[in-house]
């Protein structure tokens, strides 16, 4: 799991019917930097950090439902302590 | 998901029982823009994507829960075809 920001949406008409429905977010990888795109599973918006969660385990928030996903948004970071 | 661009097929004759009657394309992983980056994968195709169309690739056991996919030797699918990307 990781944490990243919300950069932008991504829209696909011809999809996967398993996708069906989704909302799909560009999100930007905090630390590398690198996009992915993740389905929103709690609501999220533009410019939000978000929690990520990724691999075979990113589809169990819309269980029983099989979406195929391997990037899902799980929660909305209100803040972040970092006691370094 | 990753971004990428169909850049090609894959022909096989012998494979997998369970892949048989599947398209399997090249794709590039690209960034937001549309520009490539590198390395590429070959994804199994569920949704009839064509040459040069910018698609979402999911990877890992999670393609296998793409309709069509279940039970398949696959860890990489094509789940859709990308109309538009916006950032903000």
């Amino acid at each position: 799991m990781y944490l990243g920001k919300v950069i932008g949406r991504v829209v696909s008409s011809a999809k996967n019917e398993a996708l069906e429905g989704r909302k799909l977010l560009l999100v930007r990888r905090t630390g590398d930097g690198r996009t992915v795109v993740a389905v929103d599973a709690v609501g999220a918006g533009a410019g939000e950090t978000v929690y990520v969660c990724r691999g075979r385990e990113a589809s169990f928030p819309f269980s029983p439902a099989p979406v195929p996903t391997d990037a899902t948004i799980v929660a909305i970071v209100d803040n972040i302590n970092d006691y370094r | 998901m990753q971004l990428a661009r169909v850049i090609g097929t894959v022909v096989a004759t012998r494979k997998d029982p369970r892949l048989e009657g599947k398209k399997l394309l090249v794709c590039r992983p690209v960034n937001p823009q549309g520009e490539d980056l590198e390395g590429y994968v070959v994804a199994v195709d569920t949704v009839s994507a064509g040459f040069r169309e910018k698609v979402l690739v999911v990877q890992g056991s999670s393609a296998r829960m793409a309709s069509g996919c279940q039970d398949t030797p696959v860890d990489a699918a094509i789940v859709g075809i990308v109309d538009d990307v916006s950032t903000d």
